[in-house]
Parts: structure tokens; C-alpha cells; sequence
């Protein structure tokens, strides 16, 4: 089906439970690189788990998971991300009790592989000027510039997700895993964000999950539809759109 | 304004205390009250082994109950190599500080695998492997400990000397806090301070946080080595008290008193702990109480510690 396409992410056949219940039941789908790829589905449908074994944060019982040509089995989480798999989490996960422009730096530094890196147990790190530096640039790009010295936990909910984003963003990842960055935000913020993802695709590969049908349609390139922890279609937001047992499963009356 | 350790006026403060306690023996001598250089040499010990749980529990968020285990090895390490012959400091307290060094590797890489209540658990039981053990060796004196029968020859200084054994045990405790201060504010002491915040989030953005909380644990462990090979020297003994979970406890009951995560948080509890003690314990026998009363009041109000009350600890939100 994707011969000859260049394949950054490919999923064969995963699966997860958790004691009897099967989040993941043989799940396929692969990401080209470049694309926005939108990951739908019902609630419970094993999007979270399989963005989860992805990022190594939990071990799958079946399957492989090939990224950019290696094999991620038992590589641990911070492996992946050196390869370049960055991922934002449903649930807000940031530094609370650090300053804005730390959680970012934090992120930015753990990239840096100079004389010394993060084992470097002398120099004060208000001096590494080329951190703090580009810490500011995406605190831009997310447009939190104003809120770099703030506490994290002071933010709004809006600008704590926008935080998110950037944290997986400073990884500079090639594979950029956004697990529903709009949940929870007003229609104004949601824009801004719909507007930062339109942004960055033309830099990095993006496989985005998403209930907000409209931010869907209008970002992705392609459509993964998972229900029930299987992945019953993958193609064009056109054919996913016309797709009869997709509309049946999952889409139903929301683009009818 | 996060919460990393920082530094503002704290080390001006810093300096003035260090030139109090530059003065101390002569202050002593006074008034005529040499006795205490040696109990003071004893706070500055403790104070030591606080600062290296410190960096432990406090940078590194790992609640280690176990820390007594690399206190008791620098100490027994001294008074073995003396009984061998190997008197020289220069020889004798960089081995106490690697042979800590070496246990801590081996009990961080083996509990570092656990989180919560059963890391708490797993080194505490490491602590009293090691306590047992050594009680057990009677090579090693068992119950008694073994002595140590002159203190270790620092080049031309003679230790033997109250005061001069206070100014190396100064320098050293100085030289330690300045070493901190630099770490909170590296790189590195921004990532086990970041990983205390948020474990899950540091290994998300790539970070291997099992080698740093181990690196940041066997850092903590050979502080505490070398905290025991003064201590054999001050006690003139490698005591299996050194050893005794009871220790563990203490060195946490002073961090939490002196300020959990801030770089003078463990002189800070170490000094308030033991001259209370000294003070009150002619007084009562129960002064303990009050000490729970203290420990309860900084943990309701001022979880930071004195050190945090004074603008001294993580900064405040
Ligand atoms: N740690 C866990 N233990 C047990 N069951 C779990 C666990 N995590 C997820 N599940 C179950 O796995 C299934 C898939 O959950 P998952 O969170 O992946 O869904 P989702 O597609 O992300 O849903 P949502 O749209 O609500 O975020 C659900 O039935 C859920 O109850
Ligand atoms: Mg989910």
C-alpha cells in the first residue's frame, strides 16, 4: 500500500492490553515523512495507549514499531527521543513549580551534546547563553514570550498547553507525537493552536491526535481511524470522509 | 522565579558565618572553653554527612534511607587501613571517600530500579545488610567498633591538635558547600533538580534519568564516606553507630530542619540539632520532645526549612 513512499513511522501490528482488556489489538498504520498524519477515534480507542508505545512509556505484547529505520523494540524513552520521537501528553505534563523559560531551556538542553552536556557539573548554567537563547525563540514560536518568567503552574490552561507543544518541540524532534493538544481550550485558543500546528508541519512530520473534527479535516494530509484498539482505516481525509464503515463506526453524524 | 536553588545574598551570609567559625578556637580559648573545638569539629562533621543526603533527597528527590551505610564505610575504611599501617589522610580519606563511592554505585544501581516507599525500603534494608555485616566481623571489633588509635597524618599539620583538626574539617565542609553551589546552579544540578520535579517529563524530553539520579546518588554516597573518615578521626572510632539506621534517620531529621534542597540546608539542620542537644540535654532527658515539636512545626509551616525561612533554600513562588 506504501511501497516506495518514505516511511518515517511504521506500526505493524500492535498490540496492548491491560489484563483482560485489549487498548491495542493489532494495530497498523504508518506515517510518511512530511505529512500530518491525524489519528481519530472514539473515546477509548487505544489512541493514548498507542501513543504511549510509542514514546517507549509503556511495552507493547505484540508487534514492531520501526522509526526511521530502527527497530524501537526496548529502546527506553529516552532513546527515542534522541532519534528524534518527541511526543505532548493529553493530560498537561509540564514542570509546575519552574519558571516558563526553564521548562523550555530544560527541554532545549537535553539536545546539547557539547563539551561536558548535561553531566557538566561546573560551569553555571546562566551563562549557557545559546540555551536560554533558543529557549526564548520557541517561547515565541508558541507565543508565551511574555510569560517566560512566570511560573509554570501559574498559567492559564490555554498557555499550559501551548507550554506542552514547545516542550516537545525544543527536542527539534523529526517525528513530532501530539496527543490531543486542543483538549480542554476555547475556540480562540484552539485557532492559535490549529495555527502553530500549520506551522511547524512545513518544518517536522506530525502525527496528531484529535477529537476536533474541523481541526482534522483542515490540518491533516492523511486519516488513521482506530476503533476498538484496531485501526479500521488509513487514507485521504477524502476517502476517510466517504469511507461507509468509518461513518458507521466512528464519524456518524458529525460530518453527515 | 523557579524552584532551583539560588543564590543572592546567601553567599555574602555565606562568607560572614565562615569567618565566625574561622574565629571559633580562638573565641574558645577565651573563655576558656577548649572543650568545645572538638564538639564543634563533630557539628561540622554532621554537617558534612547532612550536606551529602542533601544533594541526594534534596537535588535529587531520591529519599534514601539508607545514607548511614556510606557514613559507617568511610569510617570503618580509615580505621582498617590505620590498623594496616596506612596512616596518611592523604591515602586513607580519598579511599573512604571511593570505597562510599563504590557501595553507593552498587546500592543506587540496584534501588534506583524502585520508586516511592520501596526505594525508602530497599536502601534501608542495603543500610542494615551492611550494619549487620560489619557487627557481625569481629576482626572488625562487632558491637565495640574498632578504634582508631591516632588520628591520620595530614602532611606537616598535626591533627592531633583540637584546632588544627577543626581548621581541615572547616576547610574541607567549605570547600564541599562551595563545590555544592556550583553544582545547583550547572547543568547537571538543573537536571536532578528538574527530575525531582517531574521524573516522567525529564525521560520524555530525553534524558537518561537513571544514570543521573545514580551519578547524583553515588555523589551524595562518597560525601558521606568522606564525612565518616573525619568522623573515625573526631571519635578516635569506627563506631557501628555510624552505621545504625538511627543515623539515617538523624542526617533526614536535619535536612528537613535545615531545608530540604537548599545548599546550606544540612549545616544549617546539623548545627541547630546538635547544640540544642548539647544545650538542653543536661536540662531534660526528654528535650527529644521538643525536638518533635520543631521537626512538626517546620514540616507545617515552613517546609523549606530555617534555611528557607532566612531566603537561604529554592526560591520561593
Ligand atoms: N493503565 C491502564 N490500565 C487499564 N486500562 C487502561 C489503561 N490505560 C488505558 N486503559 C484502557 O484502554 C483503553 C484505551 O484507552 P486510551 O486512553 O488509549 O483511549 P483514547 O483513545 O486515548 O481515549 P480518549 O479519546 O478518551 O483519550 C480504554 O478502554 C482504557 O480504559
Ligand atoms: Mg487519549
Amino acid at each position: 500500500m506504501s511501497e516506495g513512499l518514505d516511511l518515517l513511522l511504521d506500526v505493524r501490528g500492535v498490540s496492548k492490553h491491560f489484563g483482560g482488556v485489549y487498548a491495542l489489538n493489532n494495530a497498523s498504520l504508518s506515517v510518511v515523512r512530511g505529512e500530518v498524519h491525524a489519528l481519530i477515534g472514539p473515546n477509548g480507542a487505544g489512541k493514548t495507549t498507542l501513543i504511549h508505545v510509542l514514546s517507549g512509556a509503556l511495552p507493547c505484547n505484540g508487534g514492531r514499531v520501526v522509526f526511521d529505520g530502527n527497530d524501537l523494540e526496548r529502546r527506553p524513552m529516552h532513546e527515542r527521543v534522541t532519534l528524534g520521537l518527541a511526543r505532548s501528553y493529553q493530560i498537561t505534563n509540564i514542570f509546575t513549580r519552574l519558571t516558563v523559560l526553564d521548562n523550555v531551556a530544560m527541554a532545549v538542553q537535553s539536545r546539547v551534546r557539547d563539551w561536558g552536556s548535561s553531566f557538566s557539573f561546573w560551569k553555571p548554567f546562566s551563562l549557557d547563553s545559546a540555551i536560554i537563547g533558543e529557549a526564548h525563540a520557541l517561547l515565541a514560536q508558541v507565543s508565551l514570550s511574555g510569560m517566560a518568567n512566570r511560573l509554570a503552574g501559574q498559567l492559564s490552561h490555554g498557555e499550559q498547553r501551548s507550554l506542552e507543544v514547545a516542550l516537545a518541540l525544543a527536542t527539534k524532534p523529526k517525528l513530532l507525537l501530539l496527543d490531543e493538544p486542543m483538549a480542554g481550550m476555547g475556540p480562540e485558543e484552539s485557532e492559535r493552536m490549529v495555527g502553530l500546528i500549520e506551522h511547524l508541519a512545513q518544518q517536522v512530520t506530525i502525527l496528531l491526535v484529535e477529537h476536533d473534527m474541523d481541526a482534522v479535516f483542515r490540518l491533516a494530509d492523511r486519516i488513521s481511524v482506530l476503533v476498538g484498539g484496531t485501526v479500521i482505516a488509513s487514507g485521504s481525509p477524502e476517502a476517510i470522509r466517504g469511507d461507509a464503515e468509518v461513518r458507521r463506526a466512528y464519524l456518524g453524524d458529525e460530518v453527515a | 522565579m523557579g524552584l532551583y536553588a539560588t543564590t543572592t545574598r546567601r553567599r555574602i551570609a555565606a562568607v560572614f558565618v565562615l569567618l565566625g567559625l574561622i574565629a571559633l578556637p580562638w573565641g574558645m580559648r577565651l573563655i576558656g572553653q577548649e572543650f568545645y573545638v572538638s564538639f564543634a569539629s563533630r557539628v561540622l562533621i554532621m554537617a558534612l554527612a547532612a550536606t551529602s543526603l542533601n544533594l541526594v533527597i534534596g537535588f535529587g528527590g531520591m529519599v534514601s534511607f539508607g545514607h548511614a551505610a556510606f557514613f559507617g564505610a568511610g569510617a570503618y575504611c580509615v580505621a582498617v587501613l590505620a590498623e594496616s599501617g596506612v596512616t596518611s589522610a592523604w591515602l586513607a580519606w580519598p579511599a573512604a571517600t571511593g570505597v562510599a563511592a563504590v557501595l553507593a554505585v552498587l546500592v543506587g544501581a540496584i534501588s534506583l530500579r524502585t520508586r516511592g516507599v520501596y526505594f525508602i525500603m530497599i536502601t534501608l534494608a542495603f543500610a542494615q545488610m551492611v550494619f549487620y555485616l560489619v557487627v557481625s566481623l569481629k576482626t572488625w571489633g562487632g558491637d565495640d567498633g574498632l578504634p582508631l588509635l591516632q588520628r591520620s597524618a595530614f602532611g606537616s599539620l598535626d591533627l592531633k591538635d583540637d584546632s588544627t583538626f577543626y581548621f581541615v574539617v572547616l576547610a574541607i565542609l567549605a570547600f564541599v558547600l562551595f563545590m555544592l553551589d556550583r553544582i545547583a546552579h550547572s547543568r547537571f544540578g538543573r537536571v536532578i533538580q528538574s527530575i525531582r520535579e517531574n521524573e516522567v517529563r525529564m525521560e520524555a524530553l530525553g534524558y537518561p534519568v537513571f544514570s543521573f539520579k545514580l551519578v547524583c546518588f553515588s555523589l551524595g554516597g562518597a560525601l558521606a564516606g568522606l564525612a565518616g573518615a573525619l568522623m573515625a578521626n573526631q571519635a578516635g572510632l569506627a563506631s557501628p553507630n555510624l552505621l545504625h539506621w538511627m543515623q539515617s534517620g538523624i542526617l533526614m531529621v536535619m535536612i528537613v530542619i535545615g531545608g530540604v534542597g537548599s545548599v546550606f540546608g544540612g549545616v544549617v539542620g546539623a548545627v541547630l540539632l546538635l547544640v540544642c542537644e548539647e544545650a538542653f540535654v543536661e536540662i531534660t532527658p526528654h528535650w527529644q520532645i521538643g525536638l518533635g515539636l520543631l521537626l512538626l512545626a517546620v514540616v507545617l509551616w515552613a517546609p523549606l526549612g530555617i534555611a528557607g525561612l532566612f531566603g537561604w533554600g529554592r526560591n520561593r513562588e
